[in-house]
């Protein structure tokens, strides 16, 4: 328990997190779990293991997933093309397979003296097989490579974070192993929070106004496209920027930026009743 | 020790491990309950729930488990005993403050205290649903609540286990309840069978075939490539428009617009009937006269390999399906009656399957006649994300 204590995450300066997901955040790392974060596009899953990194003062390792991305790609690359053609033309050094190894993100972060931050990033758009082919590296931390015939084992294990849009249901096996937290759309208060971080003066009674519009236009139910915080955000920077009397917030100016689809915009357009 | 509580979960359709359950006491050990019933909630949780999905259902197991628990209880001693276990493993407590509030009462009077102000809230409250959470935690110094709720210190967003567990926020996330276009895309994944017969260019190095053309190049390397492997599934879809079919516009339109983003379709036809197929169908919802064409069409040109997608409700004037439409066919005039349609749609796509937004009701009308009768005839499945899963087996399945 004190160990937690000394590496206890509780937000940053420019990430404010939740009660919940300072739990969950520090549950994952006692127990030596990866942490699954799903939320809504824009509630910050990504800033998450930023926030982390900088709280514990530890490096951070990102492996962003790609449709193409195989769990191989993240352990090692073995360069045998590369080999080939050097054979051809009698390089230096063909017979040392070591020269064609090259680490993946996850080898980086095993090999590691220190412990890393390990972000992997919307696990959900590679190929449904691709957690599973991951099990066992996640669960034990090392993986073998048959080329050279190493094992490559985490000398710290890092801390990993997980991240995923909920594109692909993730298999039950590699469910198991997690630690699973969702991110919920912030209430109004942690989002008045979360302002004040971006916007240090903002005005009470602008931001109280923003708080109405913005929370008014995402219960509408037929908005297809709910905007979000990094939405909120950069509105709050035009009005500023346009100079937008508070009282003016009601009209939604620069609705632009809120809502990215024209039937969005004719949609919240019909409500306001213009 | 709880394991009753693990039970209770697997017996409300929670997929919890035994793993997974070890992992809990394993935390448990490690003193992450925080000392708390709040975060005993967000611990077990955190381990033993894996998707947002699940929440509510959690949460009504949960309120269903601790909720009406006599403050004597003995299992409410046990988890008085578990929340306090890691003090005996903890030489320095986290917070100086809680610590020195702990030092001040002996456990006896804590728990004393904590039935007592259980027993006051019991009476004040309908059914002092807050009990633990809120009097328990605030003795133990946690989560500063006062008798009736209301936030005295911490933040506002530390909310008591049951206050969190009985808001029931993650109601809407259930699956059985209405989805969106994701979830649905999600399911429209399934529908895909790889091929490398397909138009496009050799990207992947073939290593068989690189292996054989080197050797026959008396050892110097030729690299072979070949085609990647594809989705060769097509897709037609034919929707149900207007009328009765307005109430489902908006579930019908996530489908839609699901269909529509996944991009993995070799190919993809979308075309509207109304009610059923009759001589005519049309390309846009609106069903306008000048966007009509032949059925016959359909059956000319879209060829026996494509998987039909039909959704509708699937209620009629038995009369509409019966009846028979007189048009010409090949030059000559021939009776067809929209079932007669559909039989013939069934004879040449032999991968075919139903989706229907409604159920049947179980009283009568002659409207659930037609109803009858389409499901005998097609596979049908309810529009929802498990019945489209079920739909799309079925349609990779050969019969």
């Amino acid at each position: 328990m004190t160990k937690i204590d000394n590496t206890s995450f509780k937000g940053t300066d420019d990430y404010v997190v939740s009660e919940e997901l300072m739990r969950a955040v520090n549950i994952s790392i006692a127990l030596q779990k990866p942490l699954l974060i799903k939320g809504e596009p824009g509630t910050g899953k990504t800033m998450l293991a930023q926030a982390i990194s900088t709280t514990l003062n530890k490096e951070l390792v990102i492996w962003n997933i790609k449709s193409t991305t195989k769990a191989q790609d993240g352990l090692y690359v073995y360069d045998v093309v590369q080999r080939l053609y050097d054979s051809q033309f009698d390089s230096k050094g063909v017979d040392d397979i070591k020269k064609y190894v090259k680490n993946g993100k996850l080898g980086e972060a095993f090999s590691s003296t220190e412990q890393v931050v390990l972000l992997i990033d919307e696990i959900d758009k590679a190929d449904l097989e691709f957690p599973n082919d991951l099990l066992w590296e996640l669960d034990k931390m090392e993986f073998y490579i048959p080329e050279t015939k190493e094992t490559i084992q985490a000398i710290q294990r890092p801390i990993v974070i997980i991240t995923s849009n909920a594109e692909k249901e993730l298999p039950d096996a590699f469910l198991r192993r997690c630690i699973f937290h969702y991110i919920e759309f912030p209430d109004q208060e942690l989002m008045k929070e979360i302002v004040n971080v971006h916007f240090k003066d903002i005005e009470e009674n602008l931001l109280q106004q923003v708080m109405d519009a913005f929370y008014w236009i995402r219960g509408l139910s037929h908005i297809q496209k709910k905007p979000s915080t990094s939405e909120i955000i950069d509105w709050i920077q035009a009005l500023i920027i346009g100079g937008i009397e508070p009282d003016k917030i009601k009209e939604i100016p620069y609705c632009g930026v809120l809502l990215k689809k024209n039937e969005d915009i004719d949609a919240m357009r019909e409500s306001l009743g213009k | 020790m709880f394991s009753s509580f693990f039970y209770l979960l697997r017996a409300r359709g929670l997929d919890t491990s035994l793993n997974e359950w070890l992992t809990l006491i394993e935390a448990l050990d490690k003193g992450l309950s925080d000392s708390s019933v709040t975060g005993f909630y967000y611990l077990s949780r955190a381990i033993l729930i894996k998707s947002e999905v699940d929440f509510d259902k959690f949460d009504e197991a949960f309120l269903e488990y601790f909720k009406n628990i006599k403050p004597s209880d003995k299992l409410l001693e046990e988890l008085m005993e578990w929340l306090e276990h890691p003090k005996e493993k903890i030489e320095k407590p986290l917070d100086m403050e809680r610590a020195e509030l702990n030092r001040k009462l002996s456990t006896t009077d804590i728990e004393k205290m904590f039935k007592q102000r259980l027993k006051e809230q019991k009476e004040e409250h309908n059914g002092g649903s807050y009990w633990v959470g809120t009097k328990g935690v605030s003795v133990f110094g946690n989560s500063g609540y006062s008798p009736k709720g209301i936030r005295v210190g911490g933040q506002s967003r530390h909310r008591s286990a049951f206050y969190v567990a009985g808001d029931r926020k993650f109601r809407d996330f259930r699956n059985d309840n209405k989805l969106d276009t994701r979830q649905f895309q999600v399911a429209l994944r399934h529908l895909r069978q790889f091929s490398n017969r397909i138009d496009a260019p050799k990207t992947e190095l073939d290593i068989n075939g690189t292996i054989q053309k080197t050797s026959n190049n008396g050892g110097y390397l030729k690299l072979v490539y070949e085609k990647p492997r594809k989705n060769t599934v097509k897709v037609l879809l034919l929707m149900d428009s207007g009328g009765s079919m307005q109430y489902y516009s908006n579930l019908c339109s996530s489908l839609f617009q699901a269909v529509k983003k996944s991009n993995h379709f070799k190919d993809l036809k979308i075309y509207y009937f109304h009610n059923c197929i009759h001589p005519r169908i049309y390309t846009d919802p609106t069903m306008k006269p000048e966007q009509a064409i032949d059925t016959n069409w359909i059956f000319h040109n879209i060829s026996s390999e494509y998987k039909v997608i039909m959704v509708g409700d699937a209620m009629m004037e038995p009369f509409e399906l019966m009846r028979d439409n007189y048009f010409n066919y090949d030059g000559a005039t021939v009776k067809m009656s929209p079932m007669d349609w559909l039989t013939r749609l069934k004879e040449k796509y032999k991968h075919i399957v139903w989706l229907n937004p409604t159920v049947r009701p179980t009283y009568y009308s002659s409207l659930y006649e037609t109803y009858d009768i389409l499901e005998k005839k097609f596979d049908m499945y309810r529009l929802s994300v498990k019945g489209l899963e079920l739909a799309l087996k079925k349609l990779l399945v050969s019969k």
